[in-house]
Order: structure tokens, then C-alpha cells, then sequence
């Protein structure tokens, strides 16, 4: 019962959340939306023992990820109102609407004829280890996941050698003569 | 409504946390919405920060069913996967919000109008 509570509070939450970000005009206001999702999305993870995603969840997301967004928002000075009411496509937010609730209803269609067949039911012994979520956890990526482990710490440096490079203010080329010194 | 009707089919399906608890549909549907918004706010909204966030949001549902079917199964390697998802969001955030920031540089604006000039 108590981890119903848990549940429905989690949902609320994350439900809310999402709800808020699609509707409110402000971006920052957004942002701050978003990080209510992801606090409600890390309950849900609590409430099903996986204690290290909702740690991480928390760290990463809401800590750093929410506020690259609203540093990018309030660097960029973008945080005007957006127009909400106004049709960018005529017509284009009732089917985005209806679009939206196809989906879901073809996810809950999947869920509800697939749910009671035995999804799985015996236990997957992979990992033979046993111990707390995050014993488990990090005793797969330690040693099954290790290579692609190693392959994201490249990942991520590309990104931030990427990122650094497309937001870099072009240095005005000195005049030579003959050269095509940019564009602008 | 929808939700409760689906966990009342299936009252069967509760898994290992314990019989009161909530069973494996009710984060399904949970999921389903939240990816649904994200996709609806993604379609709708013009600012492309705020069409990024909810990708991020979608992102957030799929770990979400996820983490559900590692539970259901028990099964860690679907929370591994997560983990790496979650890694990956952030290069992507990383490296999307450095395309925003040129974006709005040239264009002086955050609209997904702002590059029209990339349709073909």
C-alpha cells in the first residue's frame, strides 16, 4: 500500500510536470518543469528498487542537464514568451493533439494484450550476482558492458570537443591576399 | 479512466514488490503518457529549447519502461541500458545545445522557423 502511495505520488508528479512544460509559454519556466518531471520519473525508479538510476537520474539530469538548458536559455537571452495560442501550420496543433493520443492509445493497446502473457517470468541469470541494486548494476557494467563503458567516455569527449568547436565564436581571419577568409 | 480499466484486465500481474504494490502495468501507462506528451509538446511548440526538453521527456519514458521490464524480469541488464541512455542523453544535450547556440547566433531567434533554410 505504501508503495502505491509512492507510485501515485511519483506520477503525479512526472504527469504534471510534463503537462506544465508543454503548455507554459515561458522556456525557463519549462526547464523548471522539466525538472520536476525527472524528480517524479526518479520516485518511480525509487519505488522499483532501482536505487542508482534514481541517484543518477537526480545528478545528472536535473543537476546538470536542466541547467545547461537554462544557463543556453538565459546565455542566449531566448527566455520570451513563446506565443502558444498562435498556429505555426494551420490545422498543426489538433493533429499533433490527436497524434499524440494515437500513440498513446497504441501503447496502452501493446501493454494491455501483451501484460498478461508471461512476459519473461523466469528470472534472468546473466549476471550471476547477487547482492543490492547497486552491486548488480556494477557488476554488469564493470564486466559485461566494460567495452561500450570505455567506448562512452569517447563518446563524451567527442561531444564536448564537438560541442566546443560548433559554439566557438569565429575569430575574424586576418586579411591575406587570394584567401576565401569565411564566409561572413 | 483508461489506466485504471487496463490494471483492472490484468490484476494478475504483480510482481516482487509484494501483493499491495503496484504491478508492472501502472508504469507502463505512466510511460505511454509521458511519451505521448513529450510528443505532442514536440510537434506543437516552436522553441526549439523547449521541442529539445521533450525529447528529453520521451527519453525519460522509454527509460522508465525500461527499468520496468528489468524489475518485471529481474534482469539487470535493462538498468544497464539505462545507464547508458542516460549517458548518451547528455552527450546529445551536449552537443544539441551547441547546434541551438549557432542556430540562434546567425538567426537571432529560438523558433524552429529560424531554419527554414535547411528544408530541402
Amino acid at each position: 500500500m505504501a508503495t502505491w502511495i509512492v507510485f501515485v505520488a511519483g506520477a503525479f508528479i512526472a504527469l504534471a510536470g510534463a503537462v506544465g512544460l508543454v503548455t507554459v509559454p515561458n522556456p525557463v519556466h519549462a526547464a523548471l518543469l522539466l525538472v520536476l518531471t525527472l524528480v517524479g520519473v526518479a520516485i518511480l525508479f525509487v519505488t522499483m528498487e532501482a536505487h542508482f538510476l534514481a541517484a543518477v537520474q537526480i545528478i545528472v539530469y536535473a543537476g546538470a542537464v536542466v541547467v545547461l538548458f537554462l544557463f543556453v536559455i538565459m546565455l542566449l537571452g531566448v527566455d520570451r514568451a513563446e506565443d502558444v495560442r498562435m498556429d505555426p501550420i494551420t490545422g498543426q496543433r489538433p493533429t499533433a493533439i490527436a497524434m499524440g493520443i494515437a500513440s498513446f492509445a497504441m501503447l496502452v493497446t501493446i501493454v494491455a494484450i501483451k501484460a498478461d502473457q508471461s512476459v519473461g517470468a523466469a528470472p534472468v541469470a546473466d549476471v550471476a550476482f547477487e547482492g543490492s541494486n547497486v552491486e548488480r548494476l556494477s557488476n554488469a557494467v564493470f564486466t559485461k558492458y566494460l567495452y561500450p563503458f570505455e567506448i562512452t567516455s569517447l563518446l563524451l569527449v567527442i561531444a564536448v570537443v564537438g560541442a566546443v568547436l560548433m559554439s566557438r565564436r569565429p575569430k575574424p581571419l586576418p586579411a591575406v591576399d587570394g584567401a576565401n577568409g569565411g564566409a561572413s | 479512466v483508461i489506466a485504471h480499466a487496463v490494471y483492472a484486465q490484468t490484476p494478475v500481474l504483480v510482481s516482487g514488490n509484494g501483493p499491495s504494490g503496484p504491478g508492472m502495468t501502472p508504469y507502463l501507462v505512466v510511460a505511454a503518457l509521458l511519451f505521448s506528451i513529450g510528443m505532442i509538446g514536440l510537434l506543437t511548440r516552436r522553441n526549439i529549447l523547449v521541442m529539445f526538453m521533450c525529447v528529453e521527456l520521451m527519453l525519460n519514458a522509454v527509460n522508465l519502461t525500461f527499468v520496468t521490464f528489468a524489475r518485471k524480469m529481474n534482469d539487470i541488464n535493462g538498468e544497464a541500458l539505462v545507464f547508458f541512455v542516460l549517458v548518451v542523453a547528455a552527450a546529445e544535450v551536449v552537443v544539441g545545445l551547441g547546434i541551438i547556440v549557432s542556430i540562434v547566433r546567425r538567426r537571432q531567434s529560438a523558433t524552429a522557423d529560424s531554419a527554414v533554410m535547411l528544408k530541402g
